[in-house]
């Protein structure tokens, strides 16, 4: 038997199980202690585990982050929170340098089994730097694992295959659907592999791939185009690395692509994918892919960012224009 | 004045007690009747303003937004400190410095409700951009001063605001180093308001003060009262004269540690009842800045019953008067996000608003607006 959980319960479950079940998982971070977390995804974890294992630290991203490897190379399973994406910078050295890196440096002698969540994305009408998806950064550096759960039970089983991987992981949780709904979540520890892509939905005229919070918006425009367009909706999860099998496969059923992200379009996770479809499957090719994506442009504040994001119609227009190419 | 930079860096200067008196040996700062009486009018603005701002939020009419309540007296203190050619660079909490600068309240406002023109600075006003990353803005601090300094300026002072957390993160420990080496005029104003959201200030750092951190830089620090606006008004006055002129052999940045609370949370997402207990607030309640300036204005005979009550009267007007102009304000043109990326907009993004604009026509505004 399970709990109905929402998304960000689902993370607290994944962490609150796994570090019952090893000692050596612990989270740091700025308010993540008796605070509980900005968004509560920490709630209650102070008071089961102790201020050794549930750390407040510092206002120090670079801290946090660098600290974080040190941890990890002496055999701690640290899990640092970022309280917003857009606040990663000061740790970004730390992680393209250092984390990222640790393993091919040393040559195995050190490695770096750390996971660093962070909430990203837009549609919470929040201030400057707290709605961007910067994903691409994270997919563009060797070393790294870029994982974005869509549902609560991917995000519980993927944050704790997460923490048992050996290699440092990028955990973008999707803050829009934190709340936005629930799913039956199984008690204890369990893992959603890293690298799988998910098919939420079978189709065979159109194969649309996406991840995170656009998830929701891409299978709801493929419900709307239902009887007229049979939309294949696959759901990455994980960015890094690409299940480029899942990817292909799909897109040599149906034989065209979209691709929708919150992201701005340029240099955006869509353009990988577009270039890997044209080395794997060239000839099942029948039309253009069509990228419905965030515009090259800082994401806007609350008044205007509706318009920034992909929505139902938005996603709805661009995948008509390939399917009607 | 500079003999008050010129002391221990826990040696925590104060003008006014609790009660509004002169503390032995204190000095009034020299403001003229009407000035002090504009202090206290600007403090109590912020406070009615802050309330309005923070209903308003509850009331769903504007975003997020970051009270004030109890630093009115260190924000407005030490921005009346500035000259006219002074520069202030905010972090995001500073709407009564700004105000004090010459950002109208409307603008705070706009900004709060999510629209970017908000933050656009009036042209003749000398105050720079919002900066929300913790402490990103102490670099730009210390880079406009050494801009100035560079093109042979004497006669300005860069005053920059940051809060007890910042002093946690690389770029402020970056930008006071750099202000110390190249000797940049600046004054580094902490408003050490205890909390940095959940995270207490004695878990930020072992230092015993925030202001003792200056010394490493090789420059003073200076603790004040932050909820004595003359006190904090004559630091930080000392501190800017320092910077434009400072004494042979002594360097121009001074690092000012306001000791002060914040009453309210630290933005309208958080619950302070979690992580502090209402004691402790109602401890820093009783040094609370705006009755500590209205009692000794009262007691000096600048202010009388008659006076407080007009001033009430003219900011509940002023503040609803901001208000209904932010309210008033239609939403920005979505296309304004496609503006002001580029000094020129590249081909690719034109096309991009192309696009956008053909995805409008077909569905209609409606349908992409969320409820």
């Amino acid at each position: 038997m399970g709990e109905n959980l929402t998304l960000v319960q689902a993370v607290r479950d994944g962490l609150r199980d796994e570090m019952a079940e090893d000692d050596d998982v612990l989270v740091m971070g700025e308010d993540v202690g008796k605070n509980g977390g900005v968004f509560r995804a920490t709630e209650g974890l102070y008071d089961e585990f102790g201020e050794e294992r549930v750390i407040d630290t510092p206002l120090a991203e670079s801290g946090i982050v660098g600290t974080a490897i040190g941890m990890a190379a002496y055999g701690l399973k640290p899990v640092p929170e970022i309280q917003f994406s857009g606040f990663m910078y000061p740790g970004f050295d730390q992680i393209v340098s250092h984390m990222a890196r640790l393993r091919t440096r040393s040559r195995g002698r050190f490695t770096c089994p750390m996971v660093l969540r962070a909430p990203f994305g837009g549609g919470i009408r929040a201030p400057e730097h707290h709605s961007e998806s910067k994903e691409a950064f994270y997919v563009h550096e060797a070393g790294l694992k870029v994982a974005i759960p869509s549902t609560p039970h991917d995000a519980k089983g993927m944050l704790i295959a997460a923490i048992r991987d050996p290699d440092p992981v990028i955990f973008l949780e999707p803050k829009k659907i934190y709340r936005a709904f629930r799913e039956e979540v199984p008690d204890g520890p369990y893992e959603v592999e890293l690298g799988e892509a998910a098919v939420r939905r079978e189709g065979s005229d159109v194969s649309v791939f996406t991840w995170g919070a656009m998830t929701r918006p891409t299978v709801e425009a493929a419900e709307n185009m239902a009887g007229d367009v049979d939309v294949e909706v696959v759901d990455l999860r994980t960015l890094s690395p690409l299940d480029e099998e899942t990817i292909v496969s799909s897109f040599e059923k149906t034989g065209r692509a979209a691709i929708v992200h919150e992201a701005p379009k340029t240099a955006g996770v869509g353009a990988e994918i577009t270039a890997t479809l044209q080395e794997e499957a060239l000839l099942h090719q029948e039309a253009p892919v069509k990228r419905v994506t965030g515009f090259d442009v800082p994401f806007p504040l609350a008044a205007l960012e509706d318009y920034y994001l992909p929505e139902p119609e938005r996603i709805e227009s661009g995948i008509r224009e390939t399917v009607e190419f | 004045m500079t003999a008050s930079v010129h002391r221990e860096p826990d040696d925590m200067v104060r003008v006014l007690d609790e009660d509004g008196e002169v503390v032995d040996g204190a000095e009034v700062p020299d403001l003229d009747d009407g000035e002090l009486v504009e202090m206290y009018r600007t403090m109590k603005l912020a406070r009615r303003f802050d309330e309005r701002a923070v209903s308003l939020q509850r009331q769903g009419r504007i975003g997020t937004y970051p009270p004030l309540s109890g630093q009115e007296g260190a924000q407005v203190g030490s921005a009346m400190a500035l000259g006219g050619d002074d520069w202030m660079v905010p972090s995001y909490r500073e709407h009564a410095a700004s105000l004090v600068q010459g950002l109208p309240l409307k603008q705070t406002l706009r900004l709060w409700m999510g629209d970017e023109n908000g933050a656009r600075v009036p042209e003749d006003v000398n105050l720079f951009t919002v900066a929300v990353p913790i402490a990103s803005q102490i670099p730009h601090a210390t880079g406009l001063a050494w801009a100035s300094k560079l093109t042979d300026e004497q006669d300005k002072a860069f005053l920059c605001y940051f809060g007890d957390g910042a002093t946690s993160e690389g770029d402020f420990h970056e930008g006071l180093n750099f202000a110390g080496v190249f000797d940049t005029p600046n004054v580094f104003f902490c408003n050490n308001n205890q909390w940095a959201i959940s995270v207490p200030r004695e878990k930020q750092t072992a230092s015993k003060t925030l202001a003792q951190k200056a010394e490493a830089y090789g420059f003073e620090g200076v603790q004040v009262d932050g909820m004595d606006p003359l006190a904090v008004y004559a630091v930080t006055k000392a501190a800017v004269e320092k910077a434009k002129d400072p004494a042979e052999g002594e360097l121009r940045p001074t690092m000012i540690e306001a000791v002060q609370y914040r009453f309210g949370a630290h933005t309208t997402a958080d619950d302070p009842s979690v992580y502090r207990e209402e004691e402790e607030v109602q401890k820093w309640k009783a040094k609370d800045p705006i009755p500590r300036l209205e009692k000794f204005l009262l007691r000096t005979d600048r202010l009388d019953e008659a006076d407080v009550a007009d001033i009430e009267a003219d900011i509940e007007d002023r503040v609803a008067d901001a208000i209904a102009a932010a309210e008033e304000t239609p939403r920005p043109d979505p296309v304004e996000m496609f503006q002001n990326v580029y000094a020129e907009m590249p081909g690719r993004l034109e096309k991009q608003l192309e696009w956008f604009q053909s995805i409008r026509a077909e569905h209609g505004d409606e349908a992409l607006l969320e409820d």
